[in-house]
């Protein structure tokens, strides 16, 4: 079914009467640029190796939303933490996770973030601020409030951002936290990443109220809506919300309107989404769309981005070839780190 | 070693947080009425005026966010003691205790830890009915990650609570309202009772009687009841659940070679039948009779004066079940 929470005619009508977001200067838009194209080859080639059979459990993939992470993290340094849900990959890397050690914690290899014991939804980069992608729809979203509280006492103005799907804005817990978020003027940034589908079911057959951004607003939390295809966009409302966090002023709320190319997870065979609707998204797609800005602006030509494409593809391959050579954890792993 | 003096279990507990506080900046105290109010059980008292709104933190009635929202403090820097009001209000903070305090740590290869310790109030006695009663420490102790203790005296609460503060993993801190009035030697200044290390609490030679939490008290009565019968009962106060002193409780069971197992906590599934098992599979050739369980009664516990004595164990009660385990044949 269609879904029209998220419908891409909307956001068109809403860009067409918005000014465009100014690009940045060249060497800062080809980075936004470098981490979607990362984002999206380590995807991809997760898509195709799930398909093989060479991915323990189930996968939970990103594509198509790249430009919430990179957006929102480009607005982040390495001392301002997120939390990131079970479509994480694209947050943990946009906040600088290595590439070898995200393919293989997702491989279940040794040398991964979690000693390949914790997988793709339990992806934890203490080094970078990530407190952790997360199994449970919400469970990320009051850690990011405690780290922000914590940030807040620690007084130098470092932020906390959360990511979570529309099929989050369903669970009681994000109102919980917002709610304390905006009593104690929290340094937080809550992101809902609005893709239209809370696992296999369209948004709009299980939402009341069909314009998400008035759950932010009902606590008084400055909300915005944002186009989620949109890197610059997103980065540009990622500023507005971190400037206010940093000042003092308390949390934000974004609704990015974003696609998931994929199902819920690979191999769900998305009977329930039609072609023409994948197709529209995918017009909008926030790499072509960047990439395509920046040549017809001179900064980029086509070869450069190629060559980006090509880097960011061979650094993948490197990372799973790293994992395939590395190690499944043993016996030994099974009982190290459940106490400290 | 600084001397003892008698102080209640209620006045032990907040000593140690004033002491932990004063101590480490990063330990905060958060939840329901715990601020100006001092807890609905005056079980906070004046920690607000000293330490003021930034580290005594009273919570809207959203357990659920507000505990996730201490587990998230934890992971960065602090360190909360968060309270929840009523031990049967754990089940609304179940997936951010089992499912995230619990695992981090784990989950992330030691990237993260979680130090914070969850102190809830259980226990009959008041009247209050099938949801303000409970004792449900049995949901906690069976998740790996966490670590959960029982003080039973003022001293144990007072130096339970110092160590579950400065422990670097998630603490479940399971206290009895009806013990918040008990007095007792309590030492001053620092004092820590170690996790994960029982105690004897009466020694004895004829039945080893494990007791958690006020159920120690009640032990410590039959005890007496049992030693005007001719019985010489031992009782071994776990303290920690998680982890579980086994060679303690064994030692004694070796040498009384009967063991009884009380605790507030229903009996189907709970504690009793862990600890049980446990006796039984390391000193089953030193037993002389099957290790007895007893806990709550299986049913939703009524508010009712005449009933709600009936679900937990009394002294004379626990006494004359324990007589009968002795002179078994």
């Amino acid at each position: 079914m269609q879904s029209s929470m998220n419908d891409p005619a909307k956001g068109k009508r809403k860009s067409a009467a918005a000014a465009e977001p100014p690009l940045l200067a060249a060497e800062q838009s080809l980075a936004l640029l470098r981490q979607m194209q990362l984002i999206r080859a380590f995807e991809e080639k997760l898509r195709s190796l799930f398909s093989a059979g060479l991915v323990p459990g189930l996968l939970h993939l990103c594509a198509g939303q790249e430009a919430v992470a990179v957006g929102v993290c480009a607005e982040l340094g390495a001392t301002d933490v997120i939390a990131s849900n079970h479509r994480g990959h694209g947050h943990c890397l946009a906040k600088g996770a290595r590439v070898d050690r995200m393919m293989a914690e997702v491989l279940g290899r040794r040398s991964g973030y979690g000693l390949g014991r914790s997988g793709t939804l339990h992806l934890y980069d203490a080094a970078n601020g990530n407190l952790g992608t997360n199994g449970i729809v919400g469970g990320g979203i009051p850690l990011a409030a405690g780290a922000a509280l914590s940030l807040k006492r620690r007084g130098r103005g470092e932020v906390a951002a959360c990511f979570f799907g529309d099929g989050a804005l369903n669970q009681g817990l994000l109102f919980e936290v917002l709610n304390m978020a905006a009593i104690w003027r929290l340094p937080a940034i809550f992101v809902c990443e609005n893709n239209g589908y809370g696992e296999f079911t369209a948004s709009e057959d299980v939402t009341a109220g069909l314009n998400p951004v008035a759950r932010g607003a009902v606590f008084d939390i400055p909300s915005e809506a944002v186009d989620g295809m949109d890197v610059l966009a997103v980065r540009a409302a990622a500023a507005r919300a971190v400037t206010r966090a940093r000042a003092g002023e308390g949390p934000s709320f974004l609704v990015c309107t974003t696609y998931r190319y994929g199902g819920h997870h690979v191999g769900d065979s998305q009977d329930y989404k039609d072609a023409d609707e994948a197709r529209a998204w995918r017009e909008k797609d926030p790499i072509l769309r960047l990439s395509r800005r920046l040549e017809a602006e001179g900064m980029a030509s086509a070869d450069r981005i190629a060559a980006l494409a090509a880097e960011v593809q061979a650094e993948v391959l490197a990372a799973v070839e790293a994992a395939n050579a590395d190690a499944l954890p043993t016996a030994d792993d099974l009982g190290s780190f459940l106490y400290a | 070693m600084p001397e003892p003096r008698i102080i209640t279990y209620r006045a032990a507990i907040l000593e140690a947080l004033f002491a932990e506080m004063r101590r480490d900046p990063a330990v905060l105290v958060m939840g329901e009425d715990v601020g100006a109010a001092g807890g609905v059980f005056k079980q906070a008292a004046g920690l607000f005026e000293e330490f003021g709104a930034e580290r005594v933190i009273d919570t809207p009635i959203s357990e659920s966010g507000a505990f996730g929202i201490a587990a998230g403090a934890a992971m960065s820097g602090s360190r909360p003691v968060f309270e929840v009001m009523f031990g049967d209000f754990i089940t609304l903070v179940m997936d951010q205790l089992a499912n995230q305090a619990a695992k981090v740590h784990y989950m992330s290869a030691g990237q993260f830890t979680v130090p914070l310790v969850l102190r809830t109030a259980v226990g009959i006695g008041a009247n209050l009915g099938p949801q303000h009663s409970q004792s449900l420490h049995a949901w906690a102790a069976h998740i790996p990650g966490l670590k959960v203790v029982m003080p039973s005296t003022p001293a144990d609460a007072k130096g339970l609570m110092a160590a579950a503060i400065r422990d670097d993993n998630p603490v479940v801190y399971f206290e009895d309202r009806t013990l918040y009035t008990l007095r007792g030697d309590t030492p001053q200044g620092d004092h820590l009772v170690p996790i994960g290390v029982a105690d004897v609490k009466r020694a004895g030679e004829d039945v080893t009687i494990v007791a958690t939490s006020r159920m120690v008290q009640v032990a410590l009565a039959a005890a007496e009841l049992l030693a005007a019968d001719g019985i010489s009962a031992e009782v071994v106060d776990p303290r920690s659940l998680v982890p579980l002193d086994v060679a303690t409780l064994v030692a004694s069971v070796r040498k009384t070679s009967r063991a009884v197992v009380v605790d507030g906590g229903y009996r189907q599934y709970g504690i009793t039948g862990e600890i049980a098992a446990t006796l039984a599979e390391q000193a089953f050739d030193w037993l002389d009779a099957p290790v007895m369980r007893i806990g709550a009664e299986n049913v939703p516990i009524p508010f009712s004066r005449s009933l709600e004595p009936l679900v937990v164990p009394d002294a004379a009660r626990l006494a004359k079940a324990v007589a009968a385990l002795v002179r078994r044949r």
